[in-house]
């Protein structure tokens, strides 16, 4: 390893990092104003790979030069803006006033309609764009060749620095976005018309990712799944930077992208933990990054589950329920058995993640973690320990429990929507171990073999024993809301500044309420690897934790039983659905900005205000 | 008597299922101070608010200048010629002095002189000093003063006022007492919320006393100040 080995590694980082920080910075500046999280970032950044890997080819066939090239990647950048401003006018300015939860849910819908948008406008092929004319050849830098691309994107950084720098506080625009990311409701009081200024700042945020995403053509050829990879770094960079500080976050991508960098040369396949890491140290030091600074009054809005009196058919009717699901093996052949079981493990994990959400207040962006850590502990309890299935689960319970204690311990110092992204890169976290450390988890592949002992091994009794585990814990769950610790936990999703002031230790409850949840989570994981026989790595994706999420949109996050219903209505609907088009995904996002929109009480909630207002 | 500015008809506004205001009455001159006053909690702040849009209010009429206020979203309100300067000022503490007189800047209307930074640093000296100093480095009087003087760059006709006089040092009460009274001379009406009875005695020509949300005493200032019985048992002054 010596000098220029290193200087080299240097400037690769430096430029990694520019890259990050252009699209970085655009989402932290529509963050700044809109205080929404938008998630469909990463698929303005992947929109603006595909434009420009399309688009800069035809125009280089018309003349052929520097200028056209940039010229190209420009109009990429500025079609990209103009889809942010179409986003901003249909969908997120009518969810600035919703609760957190839903923003997050409503624009990673936008996340999954563009992943199917974009395969039906541009193909299901990656696209390698072309190369830059005038910076083919490389130079020479200490002896070793460095692309000259790649020192124009290491300029690249610092120039929209510059430019976003200038924008802000010598433009009469800037001062105003500056004046709305404090207080939008003065800014408006003061004759400006905010929705001009929100739709100006999405425009410029969408030109950034778009950006971000065209510069890469002559890099890495555009592909699908390169939306979900730029967002999660994205949003490290904003979160360790300080969410809506524009410097903070070139400071975040510059120390990320060396990390990247040499982090690589320490433990080679660990780049996605370390990243992580540093968000996890970074967090737990300065809850708001860098130059973050706390919500502002009413940061976080909760919406979660109320008291209402227990119906004295309650009792009953969950007997009734346990004991039609009970029958179902009488008249469900072993496919229906399969759906059957596997909606009852998602109703289990929708539920684990209802105490946290409903119950809580705590928007937990990363539950897949701990879905995944019981099926991983109950896989490699198999693997590795040749432990029965009996002695597995509760292996991975256990695991899930430890982690969800340890992320717990980290998370519950915060609060909104810091606390959203931190949960988002705990998973992240885990999933890169599971991802990367081939050796034990066995990778992309995952660990297959994983099967139930002789006696549950058929799908009637492992269906049973599935609903037997299921209906306790959710049962025992139930009993957790109702007593005093579930009391306290919603007093402080409520008001922690007045449930702290009657002498509630909030963190200590919210950290239980962390961990109770990530072992139910555990539980409901380590079920579903012995009923698929294998575990893989998506298990702990981010998709993952977007069905729970979404398990609890559809049956209501105000209500009890919605998660319950929530699975059940996915699962069918993915099972029925998804054979017959192949625009699963197309829809699913529209149902769930359609639900944000119309349905944000879900079914159950939605029942029962009809119920209510009949009586 | 000249044609009122602002009109306003049976104001009502709940928080939810709790009603705050209950049929207000009132109308704001041309270049006339008048003062709202009432205990803590009588809906002073809430009535401001309601005219600006910022909380949902129902009333019969409200207009200003003629035209009807009733949903126009706030930033329309304000563009009308109607000024709000908030309690706690409310200034943006990341901009600096200069930056914050921008955001309020709006063009004047046709015969007027504009308010410019020069003549609001002329109007309040104290802010000329601090021009490129941010709005987390002042004093809570310096505070109040940019706040008045950023929502004049917006050259209003009249201007909502929030307890102006809250937390501040009297001699800094002194000098708001005298820019009221320059907005008065400048012919710019202000409605006035304020705590501090002797400093809106002081400067107010008509006054409201509002209890629990309801209009108890409309009419000249003088008459206020004569009617001891009634200021004892309103405002407990």
């Amino acid at each position: 390893m010596d000098l220029s080995f290193l200087a080299i590694q240097a400037l690769n980082g430096l430029s990694s990092a520019s890259s990050l920080f252009i699209t970085a910075c655009g989402l932290t500046l529509v963050f700044g104003v809109t205080r929404i999280v938008n998630f469909a970032h990463g698929s303005l950044y992947m929109i603006g790979a595909y434009t420009a890997a399309t688009l800069v080819p035809r125009l280089l066939e018309f003349s052929f030069g520097p200028v056209t090239f940039w010229a190209g990647i420009l109009a990429s950048a500025i079609v990209v803006g103009l889809i942010g401003v179409l986003i901003e006018v249909l969908l997120l300015r009518r969810i600035y006033g919703a609760p957190e939860l839903f923003q997050l849910l409503a624009t990673f819908g936008v996340v999954l309609v563009v992943q199917d948008v974009t395969i039906l406008i541009f193909g299901p092929e990656d696209i390698l764009g072309p190369r830059a004319p005038g910076l083919r050849a490389p130079v020479e830098i200490l002896g070793r060749r460095f692309p000259s691309y790649e020192l124009v994107l290491i300029a690249a950084g610092p120039v929209v620095l510059g430019l976003v720098w200038l924008l802000l506080r010598r433009t009469r625009f800037g001062v105003l976005v500056r004046a709305a990311t404090q207080d939008r409701e003065m800014i408006a009081a003061l004759g400006v018309n905010q929705a001009l200024l929100f739709t100006g700042t999405l425009f410029l945020g969408a030109f950034l990712a778009g950006l971000g995403g065209a510069l890469q053509i002559p890099r890495v050829s555009a592909h699908a799944g390169m939306d979900l990879s730029i967002i999660a770094e994205a949003f490290v960079v904003t979160v360790v930077g300080g969410m809506g500080s524009v410097p903070g976050a070139f400071l975040a991508a510059i120390l990320i992208g060396q990390l990247q960098a040499f982090g690589i040369l320490i433990f080679p396949k660990s780049t996605l933990v370390v990243v992580f890491l540093l968000m996890a140290v970074v967090l737990a030091v300065r809850p708001y990054g860098f130059f973050g600074r706390p919500e502002a009054i009413g940061g976080t809005h909760a919406v979660g589950v109320a008291s209402r009196e227990r119906s004295p058919f309650a009792t009953l009717a969950a007997l009734a329920v346990i004991g039609v699901l009970a029958a179902l093996p009488l008249i469900g052949d072993a496919y229906v058995l399969k759906v059957a079981t596997e909606i009852l493990i998602f109703a289990l994990f929708a539920f684990s993640l209802q105490l946290l959400i409903g119950v809580g207040g705590l928007v937990s962006f990363g539950h897949a973690a701990f879905f995944g850590l019981g099926a991983y502990g109950s896989a490699l309890a198999v693997k590795w320990l040749a432990l029965p299935m009996e002695t597995a689960i509760p292996a991975g319970l256990l695991l899930a429990a430890l982690g969800a204690a340890l992320i717990g311990a980290f998370v519950v110092r915060l609060s909104g929507i810091y606390l959203a992204m931190m949960t988002l890169a705990a998973a992240q976290i885990v999933f890169a171990v599971a991802f990367q450390w081939v050796d034990v988890t066995g990778g992309d592949n995952g660990i297959v073999g994983v099967w139930p002992s002789a006696w549950a091994s058929g799908p009637i009794t492992y269906y049973l024993f599935t609903l037997a585990i299921t209906a306790a814990v959710i049962l025992l769950l139930m009993r957790v809301i109702d007593a005093p610790f579930g009391y306290a936990l919603r007093a402080a999703r409520d008001s922690t500044a007045r449930a702290e002031a009657i002498g509630l230790h909030i963190r200590r409850h919210r950290w239980l309420a962390f961990t109770i949840s990530g072992a139910a989570a555990g539980l409901a994981g380590g079920i579903y690897a012995f009923s698929r026989g294998s575990v893989d790595p998506t298990l702990l994706g981010i998709p993952t934790s977007v069905d729970a999420l979404t398990m609890l949109l559809i049956g209501g996050i105000q209500t009890v039983t919605g998660p319950l219903v929530g699975a059940g209505v996915l699962h069918v609907l993915r099972d029925q659905i998804m054979p017959l088009t192949s625009l699963w995904r197309l829809v699913l996002g529209l149902s769930i900005i359609a639900i944000v929109l119309v349905f944000p009480r879900g079914i159950v909630g939605t029942l029962r205000a009809w119920r209510e207002e009949r009586a | 008597m000249s044609e009122p500015l602002l009109e306003i008809w049976n104001l009502t506004a709940s928080y939810g299922r709790a009603q705050v205001l209950f049929g207000l009455t009132f109308q704001l001159r041309p270049g006339e101070v008048l003062a709202l006053v009432g205990r803590n909690g009588a809906g002073k702040t809430t009535t401001l608010k309601a005219i600006m849009g910022l909380v949902p209010a129902i009333a019969q009429k409200a207009s200003f200048k003629g035209h009807s206020l009733s949903h126009l979203p706030t930033y329309r309100i304000a563009r009308l010629g109607l000024g709000y300067v908030p309690e706690n000022r409310r200034i943006f503490t990341d901009l600096t002095v200069e930056e914050n007189l921008e955001t309020g800047r709006k063009a004047a209307g046709a015969g007027r002189s504009p308010w410019t930074p020069e003549r609001l640093f002329r109007l309040f000296p104290n802010l000329a000093e601090l021009r490129g100093r941010r709005g987390s480095q002042m004093s809570g009087g310096e505070q109040q003063m940019l706040a008045i003087a950023r929502t004049l760059m917006g050259n209003p006709d009249a201007i909502l006022l929030d307890e102006p006089s809250e937390g501040i040092a009297p001699v800094i009460v002194q000098m708001m007492a005298e820019a009221i009274r320059a907005m008065k001379a400048e012919g710019v009406a202000v409605l006035l919320s304020e705590q501090n009875w002797a400093f809106a005695a002081g400067i107010s020509d008509r006054a409201m006393v509002i209890e629990r949300g309801e209009m108890r005493f409309e009419g000249p200032m003088a008459e206020l100040i004569a009617d001891e019985r009634l200021r004892t048992e309103t405002l407990g002054v």
